[in-house]
């Protein structure tokens, strides 16, 4: 079944077009990751899937439901739910506040219950009762996604998960991607090749907007324009 | 778990302080200063107004610079009912608190589009134009306002006692206070905050932040335009100065001066300025030069204002 379905898509700031007529079928379960390098796009195709952004052509089918004008949070309830590359959390509110705040903005519930469900699953359960302001970094990019999660969205938007973390961190988020991995269905932006392969079922890349190649992971790595626009001839084989 | 919002209710202070509101009236009579019972009941509904502008600035983040408006909508309300033969407060009140809660809607509606600077500068054009129709409406008065012969009538009792119209003031207050800290407490509340701490995230975990902020919006110029239709059924008298620009700017101060998003902030505000400037006013007719001291002493060394310094030293 298709979960998210995208034709069509352009956006364009002044005279850069940022996204040009990009498509994608995401079928659910699936993990699909878009890479490319900086300034491709990435960032502005999850706004626009989001609705943080309004398209300027193109059309957004979610669950057999077309959302190209929905607000973003008439989105969020439909299930479509996104994080953030720059980490933006509440730092006033404790840590298990902030999940709750993201299941009762989603569900309209103030249900603690399955906060603090979704606070283990991002193995934050020691910093409960601590505000997001004094989280480490790490700390606050797993708090990050934590919030996209508390939605209950079946289908998540994650913009650089990874993003300014260590090694131990980023293997923490693979792993944690991983048990994501079925119960929803993702779409990953990130640069974190080792991870993109590791953890895609499907790859789309975006150079200067446009869609130069989709498929598996396997294709992506032997197709020849992606390794000379992006991956580099010594790339991942 | 931690509840970091939480506003508790501290029952010894709070009953503390109500019964000396509640004495006050006795005491003035004692030491024969009746005169001082007219201006608590002033201090009192200021102390309404201010709480509401202090949701708005100290909880909801919207820094609105024409709450005199919402005032002024529930002032003239009563009085253009009352001549028209309508004596009930139970009637004038609501329909003084309906204005305010319907020009705020018509007024938030198009503002909480807006963000910032842009903000404070549209809700200061729509209390100026509101100003100005008022100044320009014959049937309003213009400049001279409009006089009432009467107080209200509020069933049993008698609001032409002055004592009496304390007590009602009292109790509406006491009222906003309660229903403000149990809306804060409330999931709505919680939502507040976090469009006050992150406004778009707030939006991409599916909160209709614009909508949100308009119900308060709404409330809080509900709140005003009771204040408004209290104040001029205390007074007898209204004029179109209540809603100039420099009135709005009056709130402001009280509620900075008490504390932007402390519970009791507008009403520890509303005290200190009134009081301030009573004490002053008869020495001086530059006190509000001495306001203008206070306020920047407040900003400087207690930004969270009075009830900011008073929890400090519990």
């Amino acid at each position: 079944m298709t979960m998210l379905s995208v034709r069509g898509l352009h956006k364009h700031f002044g005279g850069v077009l940022a996204v040009d007529d990009v498509g994608l079928e995401l079928a659910e379960g699936e993990l699909h990751a878009v890479i490319g390098p900086n300034g491709a796009g990435k960032t502005t195709l999850v706004h626009l899937l989001s609705g943080a952004l309004k398209p300027d052509a193109g059309v957004i089918v979610l669950d057999g439901r077309d959302v190209t004008r929905l607000a973003m949070h008439r989105r969020v309830r439909l299930g479509l739910a996104r994080s953030y590359q720059i980490t933006s959390v509440f730092p006033h509110f404790t840590v298990l506040e902030n999940l709750a705040l993201a299941v009762q903005g989603a569900t309209g519930h103030d249900d603690r219950d399955r906060a603090r469900a979704e606070l283990g699953a991002v193995g934050l359960g020691a910093r409960a009762d601590d505000l997001a302001g004094a989280l480490a970094h790490g700390e606050r990019r797993r708090l990050e996604l934590g919030l996209a999660l508390s939605t209950g969205a079946p289908l998540l938007l994650l913009d650089e998960p990874m993003a300014g973390m260590g090694p131990e961190e980023t293997a923490r988020i693979v792993d944690l991607l991983s048990a994501l991995k079925r119960k929803r269905t993702i779409l990953l932006v990130e640069h974190d090749m080792d991870a993109v392969f590791r953890l895609a079922d499907r790859i789309t890349t975006l150079v200067d907007g446009r869609v130069i190649a989709s498929g598996t992971p396997d294709e992506i790595r032997r197709h020849p324009e992606v390794r000379r626009a992006y991956l580099g001839e010594d790339g991942p084989r | 778990m931690r509840n970091t919002l939480y506003i508790p209710l501290q029952p010894w202070p709070t009953l503390g302080v109500v019964a000396v509101l509640a004495l006050l009236p006795l005491a003035a009579a004692t030491l024969g200063q009746p005169f001082y019972v007219v201006f608590a009941t002033r201090v009192l509904i200021y102390a309404l107004i201010a709480t509401s502008l202090n949701l708005l600035i100290g909880y909801g983040g919207m820094v609105s610079f024409g709450h005199a408006a919402f005032v002024g909508a529930g002032a003239y309300t009563v009085a253009m009912l009352m001549p028209a033969g309508v004596a009930s407060a139970w009637l004038l009140w609501p329909a003084a608190l309906l204005a305010g809660a319907g020009f705020a809607f018509l007024v938030g509606a198009v503002s909480l589009r807006t963000r910032g600077v842009y903000f404070i500068m549209i809700t200061l054009a729509f209390a100026q134009m509101a100003y100005y129709l008022v100044l320009s409406l014959r049937v309003l008065g213009s400049d001279d306002g409009l006089t009432l012969g009467n107080r209200p009538s509020l069933g049993l009792v008698d609001l032409n006692r002055d004592t009496t119209f304390y007590y009602a003031a009292l109790a509406v207050l006491l009222a906003a206070l309660a229903g403000m800290r149990a809306l804060l407490n409330a999931p709505l509340g919680r939502a507040l905050h976090g469009i006050r701490d992150n406004e778009t995230r707030m939006e991409a975990i599916g909160f209709a932040t614009y909508r949100l902020k308009l119900l308060v919006f709404v409330i809080a110029g509900a709140a005003a335009g009771l204040g408004g239709g209290l104040l001029v059924s205390l007074n007898g008298l209204v004029g179109p100065n209540l809603l100039n620009w420099t009135q709005s700017g009056v709130l402001m101060i009280m509620v900075i001066l008490g504390g932007a998003g402390r519970l009791l902030g507008g009403a520890l505000g509303a005290v200190l300025l009134l009081v301030v400037e009573e004490a002053i006013a008869e020495h001086t007719i530059h006190w509000p030069l001495v306001i203008g001291v206070v306020l920047l002493a407040v900003v400087l060394f207690a930004p969270q204002g009075l009830s900011g310094l008073m929890r400090r030293r519990a």
